[in-house]
């Protein structure tokens, strides 16, 4: 233990601590901006300086350790001043669009603008200008907006190891962006939003598809259908104050019924659907001699990155489309025969926690006779945005409940929303196919939690299978190794792009809430655990669908509808 | 890993033998590196860069905002006449900033780049070592000095009609790095 003052207050802290954290275990708040949690300090922006008794110069508490004795002073005037004229001069260099920003009251500068009482500008200069990147389907760069205080890329760098982009240049040219400045779909970028759920402004955003939304909405001719993702149930609420991690489902279906949607779907009940095929093509792949290990392919951001780094190795990848897709698939071929609906006038827009899966919708081989599956991607803020223009108080909605068929969902769909959630729900089908018999306790404790990797091996009727849960897309370089070097011991990987996995999705609610991940993916599990059903082969609509429509798992009929191909894109970036 | 060839770009036998002087991953390299090609090239051409991205063993943009941060590096090619204009304190004050934006709108091009018919690249350079007649600019080895705006025309002229014998494989001064 350690122990000095800070603001004459005595604190015994821990030896290793910085001046930032030995100041919060007594309640005082020091600013910051370029800090990340659990990131080596950068100390780059200077907002969080410190006045420290001996040093001459102010001194950067997010990365200065605590000593013995240290006498510290973190409100005092000089401080203050500092402090406000560095948020003077990001100001000034910054375009002053708060009125019509996305990021409107939800901005750090304007919180540090407010907190620091600037109300006039001192500073009048040149500004920087730049284009606007909207290159890429899911995300948009305004590097006008960045005030370089490099958090995203330490995100993709550090955390996700994908470096799309860096800072480049000096100065005042300074600027976060891509190699050539060129646009982010060009790039090594994989889309998964960790930088813009980090970004203190709107430098860093999703590229909003409310308006293509809200059209077909208005279209009298169209059937417009929504289907929500297992995470977004669990995250919406902290966007209305709501305890991190509460169980927002039934509110939901009714604030989506009330913006006008025909029907109200679950992604959950295809999560089943996904189990079903992805549990027989593992089977099948172990039986047969296929190529192993199986990767998982519900991220998008996953099968975009390997497509991209390792095309040679994407035989590993499950050829199962993701959830919502699968969903738009059913939708625009067995549930518009059924309800006798052209499926050119079924609009399938997909409530989702990710950013990546506006690229994906977009893919080309994810349709039928050239429809695409899904027409539209909302993020969780965007929907947000959605219920508040249409004047939906979401804390004071009653609950509802999913349209069937395509509702009805188990327990092992609810936890396809977090890191382990996939592979413990096929784990519960694969045994159950391989056996006849249902586990008897069906929690994979082995796969759950918030650790990077996950590695357990499972007995299945004598036969060892191992396996892998990788979350945070940096994790998978080392498994792609074992591969190529063929010293791979495992048959079944799930990877899932974001920390966490969809809980923390790129498209998720955006606030640095430490532990967020964990109560979020609690909130799940708790799903799961209520629910009577936990086992994906017994979700009763997807066995109609499969009775009246597909056959079998695996058929000729559900490789045609539910699973797709990929594409070698190191070859397209490379051209 | 080792660096298989195929990761490399098509230039890569220029590039490998250069990399037989450093060790594969090795981030420290990076910069000696990027100084060993601009010496091949005269500036960083694009798959060098991502050549070297593999061999050190780091994103691309790192490389790229590396190469951006130092003035010494250049990502585009010189053209035939280089011209460097003298922004250090005694030219400063003599105006060379009217000068340079002389000289930009003259070719139409800014600081740093070169002409789309490449003969003419601006660099701008702190002191020359000619203070004496400030403002100053520097076309090839051909000094200017006690400049106007008005000169300016006159100076491009001159050397849009030369056409220089252009020297490979040697790097050019510039400037302060
Ligand atoms: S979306 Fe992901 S991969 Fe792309 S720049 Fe952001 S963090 Fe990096
Ligand atoms: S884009 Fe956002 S997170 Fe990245 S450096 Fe700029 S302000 Fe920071
Ligand atoms: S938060 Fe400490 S220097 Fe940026």
């Amino acid at each position: 233990m350690v122990q000095l003052t800070i603001n004459n207050i005595k604190v015994n802290a821990e030896e290793g601590m910085t001046i930032l954290d030995a100041a919060k275990t007594v309640g005082i708040k020091v600013p910051t901006l370029c800090h990340l949690k659990d990131l080596f300090p950068s100390g780059a922006c200077r907002i969080c300086s410190v006045e420290v008794k001996e040093h001459r110069g102010l001194t950067p508490a997010c990365a200065f350790p605590i000593y013995e004795g240290m006498v510290v002073e973190t409100n005092s005037p000089r401080v203050r001043v500092a402090r406000k004229t560095i948020v003077e001069l990001l100001i000034e260099n910054h375009p002053q669009d708060c009125l019509i920003c996305v990021r409107n009251k939800n901005c750090e500068l304007q919180d540090l603008s407010e907190t620091y009482g600037v109300r006039e500008h001192r500073y009048v200069g040149e500004k920087k200008e730049h284009a606007i990147d909207i290159s890429s389907a899911s995300m948009e760069r305004d590097p006008a907006k960045c005030i370089l205080c490099g958090r995203c890329v330490r995100v993709c760098h550090e955390v996700q190891k994908i470096g799309a982009i860096d800072f480049t240049g000096r100065g005042f040219t300074s600027t976060v962006t891509t190699p050539y400045n060129k646009g982010l779909n060009v790039s090594d970028c994989i889309l998964c939003g960790q930088c813009i759920l980090v970004c203190p402004t709107a430098a860093l955003r999703e590229k909003s598809t409310l308006k293509e939304v809200a059209s077909a909405l208005n279209n009298k001719n169209k059937f417009v259908v929504v289907q929500v993702a297992p995470a977004v149930r669990a995250t919406l609420g902290e966007e209305y104050n709501m305890p991190l991690g509460t169980d927002v489902t039934g509110q939901l279906v009714t604030g989506l019924r009330r913006l006008g949607f025909k029907k109200v779907f679950d992604t959950n009940f295809a999560a089943d659907l996904t189990i079903m095929e992805e549990a027989t093509e593992l089977i099948s792949r172990i039986n047969n001699g296929g190529i192993l290990p199986m990767f998982t392919s519900c991220c998008p951001g996953w099968v975009k990155f390997i497509e991209q780094e390792n095309p040679e190795l994407l035989g590993h990848v499950s050829s199962c489309k993701s959830p919502h897709e699968m969903e738009g698939a059913v939708l625009k071929t067995y549930y518009a025969k059924k309800m006798g609906i052209d499926p050119k006038d079924i609009f399938v827009v997909s409530i989702m926690p990710c950013t990546v899966k506006k690229f994906e919708s977009n893919r080309a081989e994810l349709s039928e006779e050239s429809l695409h599956d899904v027409d539209a991607v909302l993020t969780t803020r965007e929907l947000v945005r959605f219920f508040k223009i249409a004047g939906i108080e979401f804390s004071e909605l009653p609950n509802d409940q999913f349209d069937n068929p395509l509702g009805e969902s188990t327990g092992a769909a609810a936890i396809f929303g977090t890191s382990g959630g996939v592979m413990e729900a096929a784990l519960r089908t694969a045994y159950y196919k391989m056996t006849g018999s249902n586990l008897a306790s069906v929690d994979f404790e082995a796969v759950r939690g918030a650790n990077s990797l996950k590695e357990a091996t499972v007995n299945i009727n004598g036969l060892d299978i191992n396996i892998a849960v990788v979350n945070g897309i940096g994790g998978v370089k080392p498994l792609l190794e074992q591969i190529q070097n063929g010293v791979s011991k495992y048959h079944f990987i799930e990877v899932m792009a974001c920390p966490g996995g969809c809980i923390n999705g790129g498209g998720q609610p955006i606030h640095q809430k430490a532990e967020k991940i964990q109560k979020r993916m609690r909130a799940l599990y708790q799903i799961d655990a209520n629910t009577k059903m936990r086992n994906s082969h017994e979700n009763e609509s997807v066995k109609i669908l499969y009775k009246e429509f597909l056959g079998e798992p695996n058929s000729h009929k559900a490789h045609e509808i539910l699973h797709t191909h990929y594409t070698d894109r190191k070859k397209i970036l490379n051209s | 890993m080792p660096i298989v060839e195929g990761q490399l770009s098509k230039a890569n036998k220029v590039h490998t033998e250069i990399f037989k002087n450093y060790e594969t991953k090795d981030k420290s390299a990076l910069i000696p590196l990027l100084q060993d090609i601009q010496g091949i090239y005269n500036y960083l051409p694009e798959n060098a860069l991502k050549d070297i991205s593999v061999f050190v063993d780091m994103p691309l943009s790192r490389v790229y905002g590396v190469a951006t941060f130092y003035n010494q590096f250049r990502l585009s090619p010189l053209g035939e006449n280089v011209i460097k204009v003298c922004r250090g304190t005694a030219c400063h004050v003599k105006n060379s900033a009217n000068i340079l934006i002389a000289i930009e709108n003259e070719l139409n091009i800014e600081a740093g780049q070169t002409t789309r018919d490449k003969k003419f690249t601006i660099e701008v350079v702190n002191c020359i070592g000619a203070c004496s007649i400030a403002p100053v600019i520097l076309v090839n080895d051909d000094y200017y000095g006690r400049l106007a705006v008005k000169d300016i025309p006159k100076i491009i002229k001159t050397y849009s009609k030369k056409t220089v014998k252009k020297e490979t494989g040697k790097t050019p001064e510039v400037g302060a790095a």
